[in-house]
């Protein structure tokens, strides 16, 4: 049984289908990338995901149970969303808090992964005195910390500039190697799906359902000189022409819906 | 290292800040001293700042008497207005209907001219502390309900989102998010209300009351002391200002962080 099963998920807000039939899975231990022309419902999906929105239809099971009872994923939205009024410590232990753990073992076990996040020495820090690529990280302990079976990551790096990008990608690959989280990352970067991920799944222009999967068959740990290699060019073709078609369509679509609520001329 | 820093440059940065006003403050005294020497007009119609302080200084202890009381109505009604302010603007937050039954009602009030229900407020409640706190109330609550509404509204999206996901209960997410969101406009609308609570307390005394900086301004005008009514008003703004100053004092307690916010 997979970890996570997404069946003929369909939703709306008001007149306008988003999600129309997605069908995926990720099984345990995998990393699945979710790739889509923005705008697309790929964060709809992470919503339904974390239970804060319900399908309209279809069904959405993690470790078999309906996410809006019981959540199994973390979620880590696009931006860190770090608090100033807390420590960098207390936000990283906020989901664990929330969740009812007493607030001393709340902190000691976030305090506990300071060094894996490459964050020791910052426990009192306020998220102001952070680096863009340690804020990301902190935000990454928050979610990782509540040890749930699914961590949802959307656009971790998406902020970053792309030498810190690149660095972040490397330490992910290096500490999940480690932990084996089960993951579902969304990214706008194929590059980064490719180097990342086992497994993409691309999603088609709104209303969104799944329109190809592509299994990254290289070696683990990918270093940096991979990215070159013929077999992950080979890869990274296959899902620009996909992904390139459906922005195409996407495109095209936001054109007529500018067109028809133009004024008659 | 850079914590310890900070401060020290916060402080000579607002010193530097407040000496053009202290400079032209000054000069507007020193005009005014120089044309009521230079005029000879009458101290019944315009009295020289230095008799102002002068004669001030000599009724102290009347003057201090006065104060004491303007500032336990001041601070009575506006620490009542933030009770009632918060208690309202947490249960408007929480309840979509009370916000669309209470937030007209409270534009309405502040239609109400204060000036002809503050006589009324004498005849129902005396002369007593009471009507002098509901007048300081009625013109405070609104400014810092507001602020603490709009406040408690202007939360990330997307924070209550994420402590959704961590199955953050409705007051979960308010004690976690909404509360610590709402706390710059809450200092702002504090400020704001803080200096309407005095002028309010002068205005409620003025109108009639046995003790206060606004009845003694009414009998020192009665009886033609410019120079005391004039000293009375300087005794007002120094409270305002002393209450001003305060609420940053408040804020660098509560919340440091949205000072450190605001200065960004």
């Amino acid at each position: 049984m997979s970890t996570v099963r997404l069946e003929g998920v369909e939703k709306a807000f008001g007149s306008r289908p988003v999600l129309d039939g997605v069908d995926f899975a990720v099984e345990a231990g995998e990393f699945v990338a979710m790739i889509g022309p923005s705008g697309c419902g790929k964060s709809t999906v992470f919503n339904l995901l974390a239970g804060l929105e319900v399908p309209d239809r279809g069904a959405i099971t993690v470790r078999g149970d309906s996410p809006v009872s019981h959540s199994h994923c973390a979620y880590m939205p696009q931006k860190d969303l770090l608090f100033p009024w807390r420590s960098v410590l207390d936000n990283t232990s906020l989901g664990l808090e929330v969740a009812g753990v007493a607030r001393a073992e709340a902190r000691a076990r976030a305090a506990a992964l300071f060094p894996t996040f490459g964050l020791a020495g910052f426990e009192a820090a306020r998220p102001s005195q952070l680096s863009g690529g340690m804020r990301q990280r902190a935000a990454l302990l928050r979610t990782v910390v509540q040890e749930r079976e699914v961590l949802l990551l959307d656009e971790p790096f998406g902020a970053l500039d792309s030498l810190t990008r690149t660095e972040m990608q490397t330490w992910l690959q290096d500490v999940r190697g480690r932990y084996r989280w089960t993951v579902l990352m969304i990214t706008h970067d194929i590059r980064e799906a490719v180097f990342l991920a086992d497994r993409v799944v691309v999603l088609s222009a709104r209303p969104a359902r799944v329109c190809r999967q592509v299994d990254v068959g290289l070696a683990r740990p990918r270093t940096l000189s991979m990215v070159t290699a013929p077999e992950f060019a080979a890869v990274e073709h296959q899902l620009i022409e996909v992904l390139h078609e459906q922005s195409r369509r996407a495109l095209a679509q936001q054109e007529m819906a500018a067109h028809q609520e133009a004024p008659q001329s | 290292m850079s914590t310890s820093l900070a401060p020290e440059a916060t402080r000579t940065w607002r010193a530097s800040r407040l000496l053009p006003a202290v400079v032209v403050f000054g000069a507007l005294l020193l005009v005014w001293q120089v044309y009521v020497v230079a005029s000879g007009v009458r101290p019944q119609v315009l009295p020289a700042p230095s008799r102002v302080l002068a004669q001030g200084w000599s009724h102290r202890g009347d003057l201090a008497m006065h104060a004491m009381s303007t500032l336990t109505v001041t601070l009575v009604g506006f620490a009542v207005s933030l009770a009632f302010a918060w208690a309202v603007a947490i249960a408007v937050d929480f309840s979509d209907w009370l916000q669309r039954a209470l937030v007209p009602l409270f534009v309405v009030s502040q239609t109400l001219p204060i000036i002809a229900i503050a006589p009324l407020l004498i005849i129902w409640f005396g002369f007593g502390l009471l009507p002098k706190v509901v007048v300081v109330a009625l013109v405070t609550f609104f400014p810092v309900a507001i602020g603490l509404i709009e406040g408690f509204a202007a939360t990330d999206r997307d924070a209550v989102a994420l402590l959704r996901s961590m199955g953050a209960s409705k007051w979960t997410r308010f004690r976690y998010v909404r509360l610590p969101s709402a706390m710059p406009r809450f200092f702002t609308a504090l400020r704001i209300g803080v200096t309407y609570a005095v002028v309010g307390a002068v205005f409620a005394e003025y109108v009639g009351a046995r003790s206060g900086l606004g009845i003694y301004m009414a009998q020192q005008k009665n009886a033609f002391r410019t120079d005391l009514v004039l000293a009375a008003v300087a005794v007002t703004a120094a409270i305002t200002i002393v209450l001003f100053v305060s609420t940053y004092a408040i804020e660098k307690i509560v919340a440091p962080w949205a000072l450190a916010e605001r200065s960004m």
